[in-house]
């Protein structure tokens, strides 16, 4: 015992300033690092932001009993947020809960019926042929994929470099005017070197001069048409509110526009004809990996009888066509999923779609297929809708009483601990500085959003952190009650209150995680900030106040006892010194006596 | 006054000695006093369930001149349903409806609108489904479950069985008070309860273990000496860190108390007041089962040990003998207390301060007041 200790306070007391200046780095880092990544306050939660909160539970249908299981429930999720971020909210949260249960959390701005509307409804998975494409927005580097997008963004980016205004040669509408304007934001938005390096490395320079959707609808040469050729030279699927809006309103049988990546992550734009095939006509999809060819992942088809008959004649169709019209589009709730070129007819209710997938790629796009309608029926179960002025009363509320709660912990401390209360005080300054920074850094990193019981947990970890100091300094006066002086009797204080504190942490954050992992929704936000808080606690403890007490300790006006120390021996009723003699590893203090 | 003063300056100096071991049957009868008065009221009364644990809806108003009562008569007449109104801070009415579904709460919504002269846009409505209590109730009971398991295998490991046995005695006792407390009065079950009573459970553990931290430390060497038994080595561990204790729930309760009070007081209701009740209930039953329960309970387990009974044997001996010989006896548990420092150590060096404690402590400060 008496060795390891010694080396211990040698240690910490000949480096109390590298941790206090540790701490003080940290703590000034985090909070660089929090202005820079441009979130300085805290992710609301939906509670205190306002807005909706939409409780979906899974209802067993009759004769799937198994139906509501962790893949079912994730892809729904999957779908859900589609869907909820389709209507221009990125910040839209969709959760599970527990087993059965998904959370859609809107944040206020939203129009709330509307995202009722869609949440629960089935999704609707439509095959539609493409009519045009290309890379809208940024012509980044071009794609590696064996669609057409390669093609048209290889063509832009060329066009980049070489700086021309505008070309018809490759205009998918027929307004030379809208196209030079769609180029110019291509250029515009092109800042890469490495695009036009990739431009050239494009494996299918394209022939897609032809690709022009008044080609295809030329015959109508309708108002429809016309605003739609508008809709797609205006459309710029960078933009979250355009993309959320392109297919808005269209119908399954009209021609349409919309947005979806491509391989390489670009956004691209298409123009497409009336669906030919719809989700319901797949009968099952599935992920496999073609051993055969070595091609990597693939995804499989099957179709109903109405379905296959319908997929041979579309596919029949556009096998003929020249790219990009030789592809047709997955649409997931207007969003372009996946855009497979078709070389052949096929028929035989079954088709494959290979391409440079990865195992997950494949797998979603065979969940997407598969649950082109949602694979689960779900019931509202609870409607929330949380105007930001309650919430935002209720964050004032629990502001003012955290504030209050706090000033009378520090008025406490101050008449209790006195002198010691420069100790504790910054403490739990530190702490909850601490505590703000991480929080609002978790934000954008984990989606972490602070909630009203988070709030809640942070005002009561006060109480802990609080704790830990208190351990500390109770030790402090035991051992000076014992007629120790002042630097002694913090250094062997120290071990035992870093015991306990470490224990009764330890069962705080057990406490923490158990309700972090096993519950749900407002419960974990709570259990998270508790959790957070603990180990923060823990932190401070051994970086700010212990290096920092044994700064102070070496303060005449602590060591000395002085009256306002909150050390004072004679205040305390400690004994005169004297050596301890029964125990004969305990280090004896040369400053003693 | 003065009394009380005296009582701050000795806890100051931890110069308590209070026999709470020896006064555990006491404290034992309180609790299942405690116990049965809260499973009878439970069983009688029943919790007040929130609306979250049978669904219904929740509707917010701006502020209103409409009177809590008339608003009641509105809200039933609107519904059909029994109402509970309550009128928030900001002069708004907070109006819960039972047994509501998704298709009656809009229209309930325009017709309250109409009544209390309100824009309906200005109506918040919260919609609850039963499960969603439900569930967060089910879940929670689930995570403490393993928590509590997880407890008892990390105290019995990190101290011994006795230990985890008792503080999770304890634990079980908090709940037991604070769901006395919640049926006897009345209080409204929330999900934000569930979440302030699980918050209960970490922190009435934390206040536990670290009495217990004491006392393994304290009680180390028991076997080598004679001159205390483990109930008074338990004694002095308890007020040893009675000051701690003290000062933990006060620093703890009093954000609580922040919360409550003020966020209460201001919202009239809602989640703040919910989670802050739970808390400040528990708490407080949480510091009290650390120090009247769990240890006294330990201490008690503890003196079955053949080795322990052993011990209390050699201590009474030698107390006897002590005695015999005309010795002042020690066995008095204040004593204990102050003698912390065995007396063949004596005081080494003299000094201006070169009295022994105890004997100053038997004069008594008049006024004790902080020096």
């Amino acid at each position: 015992m008496a060795a390891p200790k010694k080396g211990r306070s040698a240690s910490a007391q000949s480096r109390p300033g590298r941790s206090l200046a540790f701490i003080l780095i940290a703590i000034a880092a985090l909070t660089g690092g929090m202005f820079l990544s441009g979130h300085p306050t805290p992710r609301l939660g939906i509670d205190l932001a306002g807005g909706t909160s939409i409780t979906l539970t899974a209802k067993n249908e009759p004769g799937q009993p198994n139906a509501i299981n962790k893949t079912n429930m994730n892809t729904a999720v999957d779908i859900m947020n589609r869907r909820v971020n389709g209507l221009g909210v990125s910040e839209a949260e969709v959760q599970t809960q527990g087993s059965d249960n998904i959370i859609v959390n809107i944040p206020k701005g939203t129009n709330s019926k509307e995202a009722r509307a869609q949440v629960g409804t089935t999704a609707q998975l439509y095959f539609r042929p493409v009519l045009a494409t290309e890379v809208s927005g940024s012509a980044a580097s071009a794609s590696p994929s064996p669609s057409a997008s390669s093609s048209s963004s290889s063509k832009a980016t060329d066009k980049a470099t070489d700086k021309a205004t505008s070309s018809s040669s490759a205009s998918p509408t027929a307004s030379a005017t809208s196209q030079g304007r769609a180029v110019t934001d291509a250029l515009k938005a092109d800042s890469t070197p490495s695009a036009s390096s990739s431009a050239s490395s494009s494996a299918s320079p394209s022939a897609s001069s032809s690709a022009s959707p008044s080609a295809s609808s030329s015959a109508s040469a309708s108002a429809a048409a016309t605003k739609l050729q508008a809709q797609y030279a205006a459309l710029d699927c960078t933009d979250e509110a355009q993309r959320a809006k392109a297919g808005e309103g269209s119908k399954a049988t009209d021609p349409t526009v919309a947005c979806g990546k491509n391989s390489s992550g670009q956004w691209q734009k298409y123009v497409l004809g009336p669906a030919e095939v719809k989700g319901t006509d797949i009968k099952s999809a599935a992920a496999v990996f073609d051993t055969q060819s070595a091609a990597g992942w693939k995804v499989t088809m099957e179709f109903t009888s109405g379905g296959s008959k319908k997929f041979a004649d579309i596919t029949g169709k556009l096998a003929k066509n020249q790219s990009p019209q030789n592809q047709f589009a997955i649409v997931l709730d207007g969003d372009v999923v996946s855009d497979p070129f078709v070389q052949q007819a096929l028929t035989g209710g079954s088709a494959e779609i290979s391409g440079s997938f990865d195992q997950t790629e494949a797998q979603s796009l065979a969940n997407m297929l598969k649950y082109g309608a949602l694979p689960l029926t779900f019931k509202e179960s609870s409607v929330t809708t949380v105007t930001a002025a309650l919430g935002g009363e209720q964050l004032h509320a629990g502001l003012i009483a955290g504030a209050i709660g706090l000033g009378l912990v520090v008025i406490y401390l101050v008449v209790y601990y006195r002198g010691l209360s420069i100790i504790a005080i910054p403490s739990l300054l530190v702490s909850g500085a601490l505590t703000y920074v991480i929080m609002a850094l978790l934000g954008p990193t984990i989606g972490f959003a602070l909630n009203l019981p988070a709030v809640c947990g942070a005002i009561v970890a006060i109480g802990i952190t609080a704790d830990s100091f208190i351990v500390f300094f109770e030790r402090i006066r035991d051992e000076i009650r014992e007629g120790r002086s002042l630097r002694p009797a913090v250094e062997r204080a120290w071990p035992r209150a870093r015991r306990t504190i470490l224990v009764s942490d330890f069962v705080s954050f057990l406490a923490a995680a158990v309700l972090f992992i096993v519950t749900v929704g407002k419960v974990q936000g709570f259990a998270f900030t508790l959790g957070l808080t603990t180990v923060l606690d823990v932190v401070v403890v051994f970086f700010f106040t212990k290096p920092l007490m044994t700064l102070l300790a070496r303060r005449k006006f602590y060591a000395s006892g002085h009256k306002w120390s909150g050390l004072d021996p004679k205040a305390l009723g400690a004994k005169p010194p004297l050596r301890r003699t029964r125990r004969p590893s305990a280090p004896v203090d040369p400053k003693e006596a | 006054m003065s009394k009380l003063g005296t009582l701050g300056a000795r806890l100051h100096r931890g110069e308590i000695g209070y026999d709470f071991v020896g006064k555990r049957k006491i404290w034992y009868g309180i609790s299942i006093l405690i116990t049965i008065t809260a499973i009878l009221g439970l069983t009688v009364r029943g919790l007040n369930m929130g609306i979250e644990f049978q669904g219904g809806a929740v509707f917010t108003t701006e502020k209103t001149s409409v009177s809590v009562s008339q608003a009641e008569t509105y809200a039933q007449e609107a519904s059909g349903h029994d109402a509970v109104v309550q009128k928030l801070g900001n002069g708004g009415l907070r109006i819960q409806i039972a047994g509501i579904d998704t298709d009656k709460s809009d229209k309930i919504k325009d017709e309250l609108a109409k009544d209390l002269n309100v824009n309906s846009e200005k109506i918040n409505a919260d919609l609850v489904g039963p499960s969603w209590g439900e569930q967060i109730a089910n879940k929670a009971w689930e995570g403490l479950a393993i928590f509590m398991v997880l407890v008892v295998i990390y105290l019995a490991i990190a101290f011994e069985w006795r230990m985890a046995v008792a503080a999770l005695v304890a634990l079980i006792h908090d709940i037991t008070i604070t769901v006395g407390i919640y049926a006897l009065v009345g209080f409204e079950v929330t999900p934000g309860t569930v979440i302030g009573l699980l918050t209960i459970l970490g922190y009435s553990l934390y206040d536990t273990v670290v009495v217990f931290d004491s006392l393994k430390e304290q009680t180390k060497d028991i076997t080598k000496q004679t001159r205390y038994t483990y109930s008074e080595i338990a004694d002095r561990s308890i007020n040893g860190t009675l000051v701690r204790s003290i000062n933990t729930t006060v620093v703890a309760l009093l954000p609580v108390a922040g919360l409550l009070f003020i966020g209460g007081g201001v919202l009239g209701a809602g989640m703040l007041n919910d989670i802050s009740l739970s808390l400040f209930v528990g708490l407080a039953a949480g510091a009290y089962s650390s120090i009247f329960i769990a240890t006294p309970l330990v201490a008690d387990l503890k003196e079955r040990e053949p080795q322990m009974k052993a011990l209390r044997k050699r201590v009474l001996a030698k107390r006897a003998q002590a005695a015999a010989k005309g010795e002042p006896l020690e066995s008095e548990v204040t004593e204990v207390m102050l003698d912390d420092e065995p007396e063949d150590d004596g005081p080494m060096v003299v000094g201006p301060r070169n009295q022994p404690a105890s004997r100053n402590r038997g004069r008594g400060r008049p006024s004790g007041k902080r020096r």
